[in-house]
């Protein structure tokens, strides 16, 4: 019996020092915690930006990557110290209630339409978006919906009260989960569906889906930083998150974001448009 | 922490109104985990007997197959099962994929090994010449097995216990086969992730007490047809 348990510390010795020496690396204040949504996560752009400012740096960034919706209640609940979210009507709410200051709009990237190759709602050449909303439903062709109040989930139902349309219920299907999963959904159902074209980029080599609706204005997605207000929650750590906040508005952010992508996709994932006017069409 | 509180509360109300849409889902997770334990019981308690009883090559090696199969990680039976039914893959024909019978077939997979773990194990802890004892009163092998596990109802509930509770609990399976759908495939344990990433967490918190609950009387009612059967022996 206690050769077992000897055998099992000694099996356990290893995690438990890793945890401690993990742990032990980044003093309290030497942390950073963004909260970001998916869409900024899985085109692989934060970790590269992240491991640049790591570089030569004193701060530590943890990044939890979740929908926009929990992103800004993490915001509310003092949880996170900067947030990188694409939801511009709830980001000017949350800096109205005070819970955040200087937001920038810095990048952006579009939405596309996607939909099965036979096209059966016959909305390719539509150049509005809602236009071809209008269709899907008129045609009562599947959708499926992000049904998860996400900055994506969001935009389609602005596209669909700009439509001036809704979809037969049993037409629209609210998937409930991340825009990857939603769009392996449609593929499977030859439905249409509303997705960041990141996304789609990078999931091109497995879908049948085609993109048949693009470059509406409506359809930019527009990325922005805020500060979570150091004076409504003092634990906030101001100084680092000015400090990540800083290095994105930096020169080198441009360079890195303007280039990545091209090389896999041949388009850069990403519009870096700060300074820019981003701002004046907000 | 008020924030907490408040979720607990609204929470509670969440479930004394509960609207339709929480009722369905409550409805759905019963139907897939009740479906998906009865399933692995047919499945898995006559083959854990049969291997706990019968004398071939490589026991051990099957029997740790099972036992590895006790911990097999839900997620990655969600992803196999996925790729399985996906319209390209080689079940896709049956259009499981992003179904309730979809999501039935993953909780078998995860649940059958655990419940054949555990009859394995609890029939052999049972004594083989019982067994021979049967078979030489001239009774057929099935017969013999039948009464063997009559004299092992309470470990065999546990193992029952064990297999619902391995996948009305679970959500990473569920959530990728199934989709996670509403009003098609949204299970408890989904919509709660759901809630939860939406910054919803009263919703999250109601859902999560519901499944509390329901998990509870659940074992409860089994726990005392087993706790019912101690005691007549």
């Amino acid at each position: 019996m206690f050769r077992k348990i000897l055998c099992l510390a000694v099996l356990a010795a290893p995690v438990f020092c890793g945890y401690a020496r993990a742990e032990a690396k980044p003093a309290k204040n030497r942390t950073i915690i963004l909260a970001t949504t998916t869409s900024v996560q899985d085109t692989g752009l934060l970790d590269v930006l992240i491991a640049a400012f790591h570089k030569g740096g004193e701060y530590i960034v943890k990044a939890v990557a979740v929908g926009s919706g929990q992103a800004m209640q993490l915001g509310k609940t003092g949880e996170a110290d900067i947030l990188w979210v694409h939801s511009p009507d709830e980001e000017k709410r949350f800096v109205a209630e005070g819970y955040g200051r200087n937001r920038t709009t810095f990048m952006y990237n579009d939405f596309v339409v996607l939909g099965p190759a036979p096209d059966p709602a016959e909305i390719k050449g539509e150049k509005k978006a809602a236009g071809a909303f209008a269709k899907i439903a008129a045609a009562g062709a599947l959708f499926v919906s992000r049904g998860d109040k996400s900055g994506t989930h969001k935009m389609e139902l602005k596209l669909w009260d700009a439509a001036g349309v809704k979809p037969a219920p049993e037409k629209y299907i609210e998937a409930g989960q991340g825009m990857a999963a939603v769009v392996g959904i449609a593929n499977e159902k030859e439905a249409y569906c509303l997705a960041d074209r990141s996304t789609y980029l990078s999931l091109k080599k497995t879908l049948s889906l085609r993109i048949l609706c693009e470059g509406d204005e409506a359809l930019l997605n527009r990325y922005s930083l805020i500060l979570v207000n150091p004076e409504k929650f003092p634990g906030v750590n101001a100084a680092g998150a000015r400090a990540f906040f800083d290095f994105l508005l930096s020169k080198k952010t441009r360079k890195i974001a303007g280039k990545y992508g091209v090389e896999k996709y041949g388009r850069p994932l990403f519009i870096y448009d700060y300074p820019g006017k981003s701002e004046a069409a907000k | 922490m008020g924030f907490i509180f408040d979720g607990l509360l609204k929470g509670f109300f969440l479930l004394v109104n509960g609207d339709a849409e929480v009722y369905s889902i409550v409805r759905l997770s019963l139907f897939v985990s009740v479906f998906a334990t009865a399933v692995s019981v047919t499945i898995g308690v006559p083959l854990g007997s049969l291997v706990a009883i019968k004398k071939f090559p490589f026991k051990k090696i099957v029997i740790s197959l099972v036992n590895t199969g006790m911990g097999l990680p839900p997620v990655v039976v969600g992803l196999a099962a996925m790729l399985l039914l996906s319209r390209n893959g080689p079940l896709g024909f049956l259009g499981w994929l992003y179904t309730p019978t979809g999501m039935v077939l993953a909780q078998v997979i995860i649940a059958t090994p655990v419940i054949t773990g555990l009859s394995l194990s609890a029939m052999q802890s049972l004594d083989r010449r019982f067994y021979l004892q049967m078979l030489t009163l001239g009774a057929g092998q099935w017969q013999a097995l039948w009464v063997c596990l009559k004299e092992l109802k309470l470990s065999i509930l546990a193992a029952v216990i064990a297999g619902f509770g391995s996948i009305i609990s679970e959500v990473g399976a569920v959530m990728i086969v199934g989709g996670n759908i509403r009003h098609q495939t949204r299970v408890l344990t989904t919509a709660t992730v759901l809630e939860t990433q939406m910054g919803n967490f009263d919703g999250a918190i109601a859902l999560g007490l519901i499944l509390l609950g329901l998990t509870f009387l659940i074992n409860m009612a089994l726990t005392f047809i087993q706790q019912q059967k101690a005691r007549a022996e």
